[in-house]
């Protein structure tokens, strides 16, 4: 579904990746890990177009996307939650969730859509009409996934859906990432905890200084002694 | 973008209610000058609704979408010499003027903000205000439109309303300001309800998130920047029309772009109303200190600005507006 080839992206002068490729299929539930600096959210960024790339290549269900601008990107039902949510603040959750259903691809479908995300997180239907800086840290998680799922993505990408989550809304963002995944969903995700991204992907690539070191499925990673080199310098 | 389904819920919740101060400020607005006879007043008023026109333009390219512009005396000068020019060589009237001022805005704005707004961070801000100087630059020097002396516009005394000039009374001029900026108030209401005033604040607030959506960042800034240049540049040519003369100094100059932005800070950035009530509020400051401390090129109106600006800006970060909006709103509280 999503295959990335060689790619390379710097800023400036400064190389942050430096030829990483990888293959997400249909259906999988894969996560990127790595510590700080390793280069995990500028591959999504470069994937939903936000960076551009200098070298490589990304193929999306065929589709050569590398040189697409953002907003077309997400037509082609690849939706981004970026980094620390992003919700609009000054929006309602409505008009969060009804600008998640903007592009052109879905936006006949928005009803339909907005009726499977409440279905997701019937919060969000209580709360239709605040503004989305008044909610709390997990309430806006659950916004942006639902403007995400806004878009009928066929591949979500979230970039650390657990990040400041209390422990028990950080369960109840997993078990809600399995169900989206359930639907048909594929997932691409970033998260630093090494055993939490392992009890929700299939998959998974490490990436130190923008390499791939290490790929495998989840209990491969888990078992792998090299992992804990990556991430505790041993 | 054009299509409008009748989905109310894309609309944010009014926070100030009622008609009623809205019709009472209408009809003071339309008996004001014939209460307050005294021309020295009804200059003042002049000037708030010609610079409040040009503010609120600043106010949907800064405040509602977030591109800060430190160039909108281009299109105040472009709409003025465009009137002025035009008359004084070909004797076109004004109004016809008024909408080439706002044909050649909208190609400069395209101009400037086409390669400019596609980047992040500063470049829009240092490109504006580079290109503002160097528009002005290019005026002086420029001998066909008058050079550093500018333009005098002939004196018409027979047919007002064709040549736009009005020598016995300012109550057309008046009226003229006030309908523009009604328009004005009337568009960005439009706006601000609009599936337009969603993207416009989304691109503000998460620029990226926005673009991840689906929104064309590019497109719509450029969009909020052509609207800005068109308020900016229909405004100059009012301003023209009053002063009837106009050089580079006065209709281009940096200080006019900056107090446009100092107009709107105070009175409430992304606020419809912040940017009249800044300029209601500037205005009379200005004129009283030219009065007071008299017209050599003193900038104390400035020094006053400047120490309300950080006045409101420590304290009411939402401006005058936002103030007046959370008093309204303890007293109905209180009332209730």
């Amino acid at each position: 579904m999503l295959s990335i080839r060689n790619l390379e992206v710097s800023y400036g002068d400064y190389q942050v990746i430096r030829g990483v490729s990888m293959e997400v299929y249909v259906g999988e539930i894969v996560a990127l890990l790595g510590p700080n600096g390793a280069g995990k959210s500028t591959i999504l960024n470069s994937i939903s177009g936000l960076q551009s790339a200098q070298a490589g290549v990304i193929e999306f269900d065929g589709v050569h996307i590398e040189s697409m601008p953002s907003h077309k990107i997400v037509r082609l039902r690849l939706a981004h939650i970026l980094e620390r949510r992003r919700v609009f603040p000054y929006l309602t959750v409505y008009q969060n969730l009804w600008l998640g259903g903007y592009n052109p691809t879905v936006r006949d479908e928005r009803k339909r859509n907005l009726e499977r995300v409440y279905e997701l997180f019937p919060k969000l239907r209580e709360r239709e009409t605040q503004l989305a800086h008044s909610m709390s840290g997990g309430e806006q998680q659950m916004l942006a996934l639902g403007r995400g799922l806004m878009a009928d993505p066929k591949l979500l990408m979230v970039d650390e859906p657990l990040l400041g989550l209390a422990p028990s809304v950080a369960r109840h963002t997993i078990e809600v990432l399995k169900q989206i995944n359930q639907k048909g969903v594929t997932i691409l995700f970033i998260e630093q905890n090494v055993q939490t991204a392992m009890s929700l992907a299939h998959r998974g690539y490490v990436l130190e200084s923008g390499k791939v070191v290490i790929e495998g499925t989840s209990s491969e990673l888990l078992n792998s002694g090299e992992i804990k080199r990556v991430f505790l310098g041993g | 973008m054009v299509t409008e389904d009748s989905d109310t819920r894309i609309v944010t919740p009014r926070r100030l209610g009622g008609r009623i101060p809205l019709i009472l400020l209408s009809v003071a607005a339309l008996v004001f000058p014939w209460v307050f006879e005294d021309a020295h007043t009804q200059h003042v008023l002049i000037m708030i609704f010609i610079y409040g026109l040009m503010a609120l333009g600043w106010n949907i390219i800064a405040g509602y979408c977030g591109q800060i512009s430190l160039g909108q005396a281009i299109f105040f000068g472009i709409g003025a010499y465009s009137t002025s020019f035009l008359f004084a060589n070909f004797g076109i009237t004004p109004w016809i003027g008024m909408l080439f001022g706002v044909a050649v805005s909208l190609v400069v704005a395209v101009g400037i903000g086409l390669p400019t707004l596609r980047l992040r961070g500063h470049y829009f801000a240092i490109a504006t205000l580079v290109i503002g100087e160097i528009t002005q630059t290019i005026f002086i020097n420029w001998e066909y439109v008058g050079g550093a002396t500018g333009i005098w516009i002939p004196i018409v005394w027979d047919n007002p309303w064709y040549a736009f000039q009005f020598h016995d009374s300012k109550i057309p001029t008046y009226y003229i300001g006030l309908a523009f900026l009604t328009g004005g108030l009337a568009f960005t209401y439009w706006m601000e309800r609009s599936k337009l005033g969603l993207y416009f604040r989304a691109i503000r607030d998460e620029p990226d998130a926005a673009s991840s959506l689906g929104v064309d960042l590019g497109r719509y800034k450029l969009l909020a920047f052509m609207i800005a240049a068109t308020f900016a540049s229909l405004a100059g040519s009012q301003f023209a029309q009053y002063i009837l003369v106009i050089d580079p100094d006065t209709v281009f100059p940096l200080l006019l772009s900056i107090l446009i932005v100092l107009m709107t800070m105070l009175g409430g950035l992304g606020q419809i109303w912040g940017p009249v009530v800044g300029a209601a509020v500037l205005l009379p400051i200005s004129e009283a200190t030219r009065i007071y401390f008299g017209g050599q090129g003193g900038a104390e109106d400035l020094m006053i600005y400047g120490f309300l600006i950080v006045i409101i800006s420590v304290f009411y970060p939402r401006g005058l507006f936002g103030l007046m909006e959370r008093l309204i709103k303890r007293r109905d509280n209180a009332g209730s």
